[in-house]
C-alpha cells in the first residue's frame, strides 16, 4: 500500500484539503490517522477507494494504481465502514452483509455460509441476528453489522471513517477490543480515522498525525508519545503526560526477575504499565506479576519509573 | 335513483372512459416523472428549471390548456391524456425529487462504498427508500386526475364530464349529479388504496416487513440491550 504525494483540493475552497500527503503501509497494518474535525483525514481515507479523486498524486492498493482500476469495482474490493453505520433499514442484517458478494455475483450457498461466518465473527449469533432489521439492533450491534458488511467480500484493505464515533464509551470499549482481535486474526490493513486520541493509542500500529492536510508525524504510538516530531504533536498527544506513555508500554518490559518479598497483588504478563501502576495504588508497594497461572517476577513504583525513562528504545 | 337504473348503460360507459382516461394518464405520467424526478435530484440546477417549469403549467387553467392543445392534436381522448399528463408531472416529478433528497447522505454514501454503481444505488437503495413519498404523491396525482379529466368531455374526450356537460346544456340534473356522484365514488377508493400501499411500502422501508420471510419466521423481539 502506497500513497504518493496525494494532493486534493475542492473546487472553491481556499487551500487544500489534502496537500502533498505520502505514506508507506506494510500489509496487515494498523493504520489510524488522526486529527481534528475539518483536518482533512477523511478526505484522505477516502481517496483511496476513490470516493474522492486526488488532485495530484497517486494511491497504489496491492500494487495495483487505483486511479486506473474502476471506480465501482475497486471499491467492492476494498472495505468500508462508515461514520454513521449506513446499514439500510429496508434490508434485514443477512441481505445488509450480502450486498457485497451479491454484486460481484457469489453463490447463493456460498453467501449464507460467509454471513453465518462473519455474524460469527463479530460475535452475533447467527440464527438470533441473521433475519432481524437494523431497527432492533442496538449501536453496538448495528456497528458490528457495519464491520461484518464490510468485511463480506473478504477486502486486504478496510477503510474505517470514525466508525465508533456514535455508540457510549463501555460500547465503544469493547467494540475496539474486537476490532484488535479482528485485525489479528484476518490479518487485514486497516485504515482507521478518529479524532479521539485514547482509541489512536489503543489501536494502531502506526498513527498518521493529520493537520490542515498535511501529516505532521507518522509513526508508533510510543514514538509520538516520547519523541513528538512537533510541538502541535506534543500538544495534541499531551507527549509529556506519563500515564499516557505507560499505557503503551507492557508489565513485561519493567518486569524484575527475582524476588524474594511476598506480595498481596497480582497482574498479568501482558497488561499495561497503567493498570501495574494502578494495582500498586491500590496499597500495595510490590505486585506480583503473573503468566497465566505461574510468577514470573514482580514490580514496584521504581521499576516502573525506570521502565517510563528508558521507553524510547 | 330510478334514473341510475334506466340509464345504468349510458353511467358505466362514462365511467369507463373517465376510469380508462385518468388510469391510463397515471401510467404514462408515471413513467415520465420518474427519470425527470431523478435528473431534478441529481442535479440542482435541472431541479430548479424542471419544478419551475411543472409549476407554471400548474398555473394554465385545464380548458385554456386544452384549447392551446387542439390546433396541433385536435379534439378527444389523446389531447386530454397529454394535458392530464402535463399536469400530474407538477405532482409527481416534485415527489420524486422530494422523496430522493431525503434518503440520508450516510445510506447514499454507504452504497457507493460497497461499489454500487449510480443505477445500482438508485434501485436497491434510493428509490426503495422513497417509495413512500413517491406513492404519496402518486395518491394526490390520482384524485387530482380525477377531478381535472371531468373537464376532458368539453374536448370530446368522454367520462363522466360527458354526462355533467350534456345536464348543464340540457336543463337534465339528474345527470349533473349523477356525474358528480361518481366522480366521488371513483376518487375515495383510489385515494384508499394508494393510502395503503403508502402504508406498506413505509413499514418496508422502516424494516417491519420483508421481501421473502413470512411473518412467523420473523418474529423475534427486537433486542434492547447496551452492546
Amino acid at each position: 500500500m502506497r500513497i504518493e504525494r496525494v494532493t486534493v483540493s475542492y473546487r472553491g475552497a481556499q487551500g487544500n484539503a489534502v496537500e502533498d500527503v505520502s505514506l508507506d503501509v506494510r500489509a496487515g497494518e494498523f493504520i489510524v490517522l488522526l486529527g481534528p474535525s475539518g483536518s482533512g483525514k477523511s478526505t484522505l481515507l477516502r481517496t483511496i477507494n476513490r470516493m474522492v479523486a486526488p488532485s495530484g498524486g497517486t494511491v497504489h492498493v496491492d500494487g495495483r494504481d487505483v486511479l486506473a482500476c474502476d471506480p465501482t469495482l475497486l471499491r467492492r474490493s476494498i472495505g468500508y465502514v462508515v461514520q454513521a453505520v449506513g446499514l439500510f433499514p429496508h434490508m434485514s442484517v443477512a441481505q445488509n452483509i450480502a450486498i457485497v458478494p451479491q454484486l460481484i455475483g457469489w453463490e447463493q450457498d456460498r453467501i449464507r455460509r460467509r454471513v453465518d461466518d462473519l455474524l460469527t465473527l463479530v460475535h452475533l449469533d447467527p440464527a438470533r441476528f441473521r433475519r432481524r432489521f437494523p431497527r432492533e439492533l442496538s449501536g453496538g450491534e448495528a456497528q458490528r453489522v457495519g464491520v461484518a458488511r464490510a468485511l463480506a467480500a473478504e477486502p486486504r484493505v478496510l477503510l474505517m471513517d470514525e466508525p465508533f464515533g456514535a455508540v457510549d464509551a463501555l460500547v465503544r470499549f469493547s467494540l475496539q477490543e474486537e476490532l484488535r482481535r479482528i485485525h489479528k486474526e484476518l490479518g487485514t490493513t486497516i485504515f482507521f480515522v478518529t479524532h479521539d486520541i485514547d482509541e489512536a493509542l489503543r489501536l494502531a500500529d502506526r498513527i498518521a498525525v493529520v493537520r490542515n492536510g498535511r501529516i505532521e508525524q507518522f509513526d508508533v504510538p510510543l514514538a509520538l508519545l516520547s519523541d513528538p516530531a512537533t510541538s502541535y504533536v506534543e500538544d495534541l498527544l499531551g507527549s509529556r503526560d506519563a500515564l499516557r506513555r505507560l499505557s503503551r508500554l507492557t508489565v513485561q518490559s519493567a518486569i524484575r526477575r527475582s524476588s524474594s518479598e511476598r506480595a498481596t497483588a497480582f497482574i498479568q504478563s501482558d497488561r499495561s504499565l497503567r493498570d501495574a501502576l494502578n494495582v500498586l495504588l491500590a496499597g500495595s508497594n510490590l505486585v506480583e506479576v503473573r503468566a497465566g497461572n505461574s510468577c514470573i517476577g514482580s514490580l514496584t513504583f521504581d521499576d516502573i519509573r525506570s521502565a517510563l525513562v528508558k521507553a524510547p528504545e | 335513483m330510478s334514473f341510475a337504473f334506466t340509464h345504468a348503460n349510458e353511467i358505466l360507459w362514462r365511467l369507463g372512459q373517465h376510469i380508462a382516461l385518468t388510469a391510463g394518464t397515471l401510467l404514462i405520467a408515471c413513467a415520465i416523472a420518474l427519470p425527470l424526478g431523478v435528473a431534478a435530484a441529481r442535479n440542482r440546477r435541472v431541479g430548479v428549471i424542471v419544478l419551475t417549469l411543472l409549476d407554471l403549467t400548474y398555473t394554465i387553467p385545464s380548458l385554456a390548456l386544452y384549447a392551446l392543445l387542439i390546433p396541433f392534436m385536435g379534439l378527444g381522448f389523446v389531447t386530454a391524456a397529454t394535458a392530464l399528463t402535463a399536469y400530474a408531472q407538477t405532482i409527481l416529478v416534485r415527489s420524486v425529487a422530494t422523496g430522493l433528497s431525503e434518503v440520508p447522505s450516510a445510506l447514499r454514501d454507504a452504497a457507493r462504498g460497497l461499489g454500487m454503481s449510480s443505477l445500482q444505488s438508485l434501485a436497491r437503495v434510493e428509490l426503495p427508500y422513497a417509495m413512500p413519498t413517491l406513492l404519496g404523491g402518486m395518491r394526490v396525482a390520482a384524485v387530482t386526475l380525477i377531478a381535472m379529466a371531468n373537464l376532458a368531455a368539453w374536448i370530446n374526450a368522454g367520462g363522466l364530464g360527458s354526462l355533467i356537460f350534456y345536464g348543464l346544456e340540457h336543463d337534465d340534473a339528474n345527470r349533473i349529479i349523477v356525474g358528480s356522484l361518481c366522480s366521488i365514488l371513483l376518487v375515495l377508493p383510489a385515494d384508499a388504496f394508494f393510502r395503503r400501499l403508502e402504508f406498506q411500502a413505509l413499514r418496508r422501508r422502516n424494516g417491519y416487513a420483508a421481501a421473502g420471510f413470512t411473518q412467523a419466521e420473523n418474529t423475534n423481539p427486537p433486542s434492547r440491550r447496551i452492546a
